[in-house]
């Protein structure tokens, strides 16, 4: 077993372009439940919706790239509004129903054969990412980390995004804005007494986390140059909740920090096992069956860490949501 | 405060302003002479059971008036409806004159109507002063479009820190300003949402129990501290059950039960008013039904009421000759 070459590999994980989607994925779901108390569990039919709407724009409809990612975030604003109009006056819970349920529909339509013309079915779409590439400033070669010339663009592209809106929610978040959207998250009838109008801040917090949740799903497919429905199914949504837990809900660093712990303990345990099945340690488990015990592992560090450390690396205690 | 300058142009000391509040006789629904809070045909119901019903009500402006009446006889459920919590069935209401019938509540506490809740709510997670903060109103860093730039809000909000300070070391609240809400006693608790709801600058104060759950000490302080609003010009209603925090304080009482309103007056007129007396106490009160003398008597007076099942055949086991084989079987041991 090589130890180094383990390490490596789930040290490189920190800043893959999909941690940079996850990062950023629950960044949205802290604006939605961290700061808001709003319990979104739609969040992988965001970052679906920000997919899809920049692959068949660009594919379909021939648009610029400029055109289809602003045409993803304009998918996304509806689907938050769409969400949010029937749902937001309602107690929280009915909107978690909502949101759950209409992120499979998403993923149901995509997966739809009649629509396979557009959505690719099953199969999904792929090389939308062609002009995305073409921006790539840096010349063919060999950089830092042995990394190749596009490898190192979709990073610096990626990172750039979340440090951008990282830094967006922290100034809101420590305005007057983000001081009501912490009021409506403790009473919103307090709130309402007060004169503020709940329902606008509520919308507000849904379709902004909403948008982080598009630029999320597009973090996540052009550095792949492919969507696939698969990708966006229910798990994606918990595993961006266990993001959150982790670093903590009502903190800006806790959901990117979550984001790189998630994966490193993920290829950690991966190659780990699948190191300890090759040289004969454990032989009761085939590497197949050590992908999946990894994932239940993950449910077992969830669990262990709600009952011990319920504010995550980063919260702060006494401002935990759960009371 | 200039707020108090404009209601008061004649320099009236509303603490000593004597003039009647009523026009005419205080029956219940009378006119006020000066109202600040009109409601007329309030109905709402529970699944049939008709919760508030209430014909016409003024309440009378730079005065605190208390709402008095037993348990389930509808004062918050009227509190919810004034407010825009809830919706009635029926009715009308203006508020210094405006229609206010079905405008949302946050528009109303805009308006300057801001009320407090019977189960205290203070953002916990949030600390005292971020507590006040989220009272005051127009801060421009509220809207979303400006919340990223400080230079646009910064200034508003030392001035509502400075009017929070203030207002917190009013309510001896100044030394737990950096901590959070939730460490708070409960009587502390009282006192931040009502110092909160202060941070709207309202015209019309509507408390909720404000002294449920509150010890003695502490009372005397709320009450201090409910003078004080009428004295800075401004209008109170307050819900209540302490008949004798009601008679410190009030100007007006205003008595309901089963959803009515059974009567108005000064507090010492209404605590003899009988149909408030038989709502709070029951028509017998004055019975004592730890001997058999005083059940006997009960029996005898009941017998004679129109109104008790007593003394017809439906009376059962409370029936005068079924009590009194009892209470002979019960001498007899």
């Amino acid at each position: 077993m090589d130890f180094g070459n383990i390490l490596s590999l789930a040290l490189g994980e920190i800043v893959t372009p999909t941690t940079a989607a996850y990062a950023l994925a629950a960044l949205g779901l802290a604006v939605h439940f961290g700061y808001s108390g709003l319990l979104n569990f739609g969040q992988a039919g965001f970052m679906a919706v920000g997919a899809y709407g920049f692959a068949i724009s660009t594919l379909t409809f021939k648009v610029p790239f400029v055109v289809g990612f602003l045409i993803a975030l304009l998918c996304s604003v509806t689907f938050g509004l769409l969400l949010g109009v029937p749902t937001l006056r309602l107690r929280a819970d009915y909107l978690a129903i909502v949101t759950i349920a209409a992120a499979e529909i998403i993923r149901y339509i995509v997966t739809t054969n009649t629509l396979f013309r557009v959505t690719g079915s099953a199969d999904g779409l792929s090389s939308f990412q062609r002009e995305f590439d073409s921006f790539n400033p840096f010349p063919a070669g060999t950089y830092i980390f042995g990394w190749s010339n596009r490898e190192f663009y979709v990073r610096i592209v990626s990172w750039t995004i979340v440090i951008l809106c990282a830094v967006l929610v922290w100034l809101l978040m420590r305005s007057p804005w983000g001081r009501v959207l912490k009021g409506i998250r403790e009473d919103e009838n307090a709130v309402r007494s007060l004169g503020k109008n709940v329902y606008a801040y509520k919308m507000q917090a849904l379709v902004i986390g909403g948008i982080l949740g598009a630029l999320a799903g597009l973090l996540f497919t052009l550095p792949r140059g492919s969507v696939q429905p698969a990708n966006y199914a229910t798990e994606l949504t918990f595993f961006l909740w266990t993001v959150l837990l982790l670093g903590g809900m009502s903190t800006v660093l806790g959901p990117i920090v979550g984001a790189m712990i998630f994966w490193v303990v993920l290829s950690l345990t991966q190659n780990l096992l699948a190191g300890l099945i090759e040289s004969g340690a454990i032989t009761f488990l085939s590497i197949v069956q050590a992908g999946q015990l990894r994932f239940i592992l993950v449910g077992l560090a969830l669990m262990l860490l709600m009952i011990f450390r319920p504010q995550g690396v980063f919260g702060n205690k006494k401002e935990l949501a759960f009371a | 405060m200039s707020e108090t300058n404009d209601q008061n142009p004649g320099n009236i000391d509303y603490m000593t302003d004597s003039r009647a509040i009523a026009v005419g006789e205080n029956l219940p629904g009378c006119k006020k002479r000066d109202p600040i809070l009109v409601a007329d045909n309030v109905t709402r119901n529970f699944g049939g059971i008709s919760a508030v019903d209430v014909e016409h009500l003024e309440i009378p402006r730079h005065k605190i008036t208390a709402l008095i009446g037993p348990n389930g006889a509808g004062k918050t459920t009227l509190f919810n409806l004034l407010t825009g919590f809830d919706t009635p069935h029926s009715g009308a209401w203006t508020f210094e004159g405006k229609d206010i019938a079905g405008v949302s509540s946050y528009k109303l506490a805009r308006m300057g109507m801001v009320r407090t809740f019977q189960l205290t709510k203070v953002m916990g997670k949030l600390t005292v002063m971020e507590n006040m903060r989220l009272g005051a109103a127009q801060q421009p860093g509220e809207r979303l479009s400006k919340a990223l730039f400080k230079n646009i809000w910064g200034g508003r909000e030392r001035e509502i820190t400075k009017q929070a300070d203030v207002l917190l070391e009013k309510f001896k609240l100044d030394a737990k300003k950096d901590d959070y809400a939730a460490s708070l006693s409960g009587g502390q608790r009282k006192l931040l949402e009502m110092a909160r709801s202060l941070m709207v600058q309202p015209k019309l104060v509507m408390l909720d129990e404000p002294m449920a759950g509150v010890n003695p000490a502490l009372t005397q302080s709320l009450l201090d501290h409910i003078k004080n609003l009428k004295a800075e010009g401004m209008t109170v209603l307050f819900v209540e059950h302490d008949m004798n925090m009601v008679r410190h304080i009030a100007d007006w009482v205003v008595v309901m039960a089963e959803g009515r309103i059974v009567a108005e007056g000064p507090p010492g007129e209404v605590m003899k008013d009988p149909a408030v007396i038989d709502a709070y106490l029951g028509a017998h009160h004055d019975v004592d039904l730890g001997d058999a003398q005083g059940i006997r008597e009960l029996e005898a007076e009941l017998e004679a009421d129109e109104e008790s099942i007593v003394g017809t055949e439906d009376a059962g086991i409370i029936a005068p000759e079924a009590v009194e084989a009892h209470l002979e079987e019960e001498e007899g041991r």
